[in-house]
């Protein structure tokens, strides 16, 4: 009964009606407007955090985007989704407004967690995105026990859990791809590898850099993506998440892309070479899908334009609401470290 | 295993003598017909039947879905009894130690106790987590210390201590109908106290310390493994003629700061037993909250009977002069009461 629910459910998603040549049209440009979106907005966050709108520790997705638009594409709503400290795109394109993201970021109380998480630990149940997660892999045992959880109630929802090839480091890593395979849970595990764990490089922190190939040594099935070809990422996606789906048990994607900008705002980004970083703008996902949509002729001048317009109209709008929006209230401070609810035997 | 399941039924309705092993059984038992979201996971609760044997049975009552043997993966099987919680599901996890749970300490306090709050109340865990605790048994500096105290310094968790057969028996259903995660430190040589418990026992309050032996001279303040020992001096002292008061704190967080300060307001002396290390404790903050709140009721410097400050050592005697003893409660009771502090 589920079963039949859920796929009713995505075929009435933007990426369903595979075989129509409008639709797989209308999916590029989809995603191509999604990557762009996430850009746009990341871009928007360096002018008002260096302009002291935002404060703390702030992580950037640019040029990570196709892993995020990509995946997402491939989840249902009832899908459930774990990430990371670097989760604005992943909470944009799960459907968390841009509005709330930049609220929260704003440490106001309209803040998707009301202000009380910040850049790295954007929440909402609405979405089932349960967070940003700090603490490098501590994610990936919340994303095991929401498929637990599935498994054992029987319902046919995917948990997608990103993390970095840092994660790969971490006990819990290990510990998670064990327990997920023995119990044969329903975790799409993807990893975005984008070569360095804040400033350390993969073959500096990895005695075997092919992390697919670790994940596999768990009996996972896995695959290494190019991160940088969203296509490439929502086709995997989709066969990863519905092999996950159907009983398949946990599958792990390795997203091979990279970062642009520092590891954070504090990072002055002196572990790299600045041809390194240009020699992997060369591969951007967003140029790259913009190229073969004009080729093709599925795109236009005008629609890169109305694109761009559209979305900076949305972020004014999330920017101007976050500054008006209230603040939360001081005496509010300990609200939701204990439950309202009292209980009494 | 019916025979196992029968004789717990009939000790549970208070028809023979229990043991606080069996007490907590029941509970799990109690909770596990109840509420079909509840189950319980951790290392050898299943086949094995629990390290300290309290949840033999269970797997053949319940079946492997719900009684789930993990991996020795205190972080992941801990951390995903907090992902089954936000999901809605009641998990009650195990962990064998509460020096192991350091293994889990991450997930407790950066997940549990943590994710309402960072999430503007978006999420709540109700997870439980049992977890033994304590020496006495000879298991040396890896497997016996009471390391609660550490687990009450946390917001976001209640942390319980049952000492009775009451508590062991009633505990359990109380904390998984909390919405926040709740941590469970159960004394390891409590398992094999025996008594009996009153007809119809089940759930029991989680907010209030009790008061277990009424006394007017000095108030004993103290909770878990060492509530029979300081019953025990409690007794000697009454023969040497004076009147102790012992308090059973029972939650460790939240305190019940009323029911120690309406004591001791009433006796004017209070004397702290607590088998953890004195410095930076739980003991400490108790003495301190009696100095906040009732100083000027009182007659002798708040007292304190810890664990000496070693890592527990093996061998008996050693052991033994490491932990409190009801000579020393007795002792320092004598001080309060006489003011040779």
């Amino acid at each position: 009964m589920t079963r039949k629910k859920t796929a009713e459910k995505r075929n009435t998603g933007p990426a369903a009606a595979a075989g129509a040549p409008d639709a797989a049209v209308e999916e590029r440009r989809g995603l191509l407007h999604e990557m762009l979106r996430i850009r746009r907005f990341e871009e928007r966050c360096v002018e008002l955090y260096s302009a002291a709108e935002i404060r703390g520790f702030m992580h950037l997705y640019i040029g990570e985007e196709a892993v995020a638009a990509g995946t997402m594409a491939a989840l249902g709503p009832d899908d459930a989704v774990v990430t990371t400290y670097r989760e604005h795109g992943h909470a944009l394109a799960r459907g968390v407004s841009a509005e709330a993201i930049m609220a929260e970021m704003f440490g106001r109380s309209t803040g998707c967690s009301r202000g009380r998480g910040g850049s790295m630990h954007l929440f909402d149940t609405a979405t089932r995105f349960y967070g940003g997660n700090a603490i490098v892999a501590g994610g990936l045992p919340l994303a095991v026990g929401l498929a637990l959880a599935d498994r054992m109630r029987g319902a046919d929802r995917v948990t997608a859990c990103f993390f970095g090839d840092g994660a790969v480091a971490e006990g819990e890593f290990h510990e998670c791809m064990n327990l997920a395979a023995l119990w044969h849970l329903p975790v799409l595990f993807v990893c975005e590898n984008n070569r360095y764990a804040m400033g350390t490089a993969l073959a500096r922190e990895h005695a075997e850099t092919d992390l697919a190939l670790r994940a596999s040594s768990y009996g996972t099935v896995s695959w290494a993506v190019d991160g940088m070809d969203v296509l490439a990422v929502s086709t995997a996606a989709r066969r990863a998440a519905e092999a996950v789906r159907w009983g398949g048990g946990p599958h792990f994607l390795e997203m091979r892309t990279y970062r642009y900008r520092a590891h954070s705002m504090y990072d002055p980004d002196l572990y790299r070479d600045k041809s390194e970083i240009e020699e992997w703008r060369r591969h951007d996902p967003i140029d790259a899908l913009t190229t073969r949509m004009r080729d093709t002729g599925e795109l236009g001048d005008d629609d890169v334009a109305a694109m761009e317009k559209e979305i900076a109209a949305e972020i004014d709008a999330a920017v101007e609401a976050a500054k008006a929006a209230p603040l939360e209230p001081v005496e509010d401070l300990a609200r939701f470290v204990y439950s309202e609810e009292a209980v009494r035997p | 295993m019916t025979t196992t399941k029968t004789r717990d039924a009939d000790k549970a309705a208070g028809n023979e003598p229990i043991t606080y092993r069996e007490a907590m059984r029941a509970a799990l038992r109690d909770a596990l017909t109840r509420d079909d979201r509840v189950f319980l996971m951790g290392e050898d609760v299943g086949r094995y039947g629990g390290c300290f044997a309290v949840s033999l049975g269970l797997l053949e009552e319940f079946g492997p879905e719900r009684i789930r043997d993990t991996p020795l993966s205190e972080s992941a099987f801990v951390g995903a009894g907090i992902g089954a919680a936000l999901a809605g599901m009641r998990p009650i996890v195990e962990i064998m130690t509460v020096n192991f749970s350091l293994l889990a300490l991450d997930q407790i306090l950066n997940n549990a106790a943590t994710l309402s709050h960072m999430s503007g109340g978006q999420v709540g865990v109700p997870l439980v987590i049992r977890m033994t605790t304590g020496a006495g048994r000879q298991l040396a500096a890896q497997h016996s210390h009471s390391l609660e105290g550490w687990y009450a310094h946390i917001p976001g968790l209640r942390i319980l201590a049952p000492a009775t057969l009451e508590d062991a028996r009633g505990m359990l259903w109380t904390a998984l109908e909390n919405p926040d995660p709740v941590l469970i430190a159960e004394h390891g040589s409590l398992y094999g106290m025996a008594g009996e418990l009153p007809p119809g026992a089940g759930a029991v309050d989680i907010d209030r310390a009790a008061v277990r032996r009424t006394g007017s001279d000095v108030s004993l303040i103290t909770y878990g493994g060492t509530l029979p020992k300081t019953l025990d001096a409690a007794e000697r002292l009454a023969s040497e003629g004076v009147q102790a008061e012992v308090i059973d704190l029972r939650s460790l967080r939240p305190l019940d700061d009323a029911t120690i300060m309406s004591s001791v307001r009433r006796t004017h002396r209070a004397v702290i037993v607590d088998e953890a290390w004195r410095s930076g404790s739980l003991s400490a903050e108790i003495s301190a909250r009696i100095t906040e709140q009732a100083f000027y009721d009182l007659d002798a410097p708040v007292g304190r009977v810890c664990g000496a400050e070693v890592p527990i050592p093996y061998a008996r005697h050693l052991e033994e002069a490491a932990l409190p003893q009801p000579d020393d409660i007795v002792a320092a009771a004598h001080r309060a009461v006489s003011g040779d502090a």
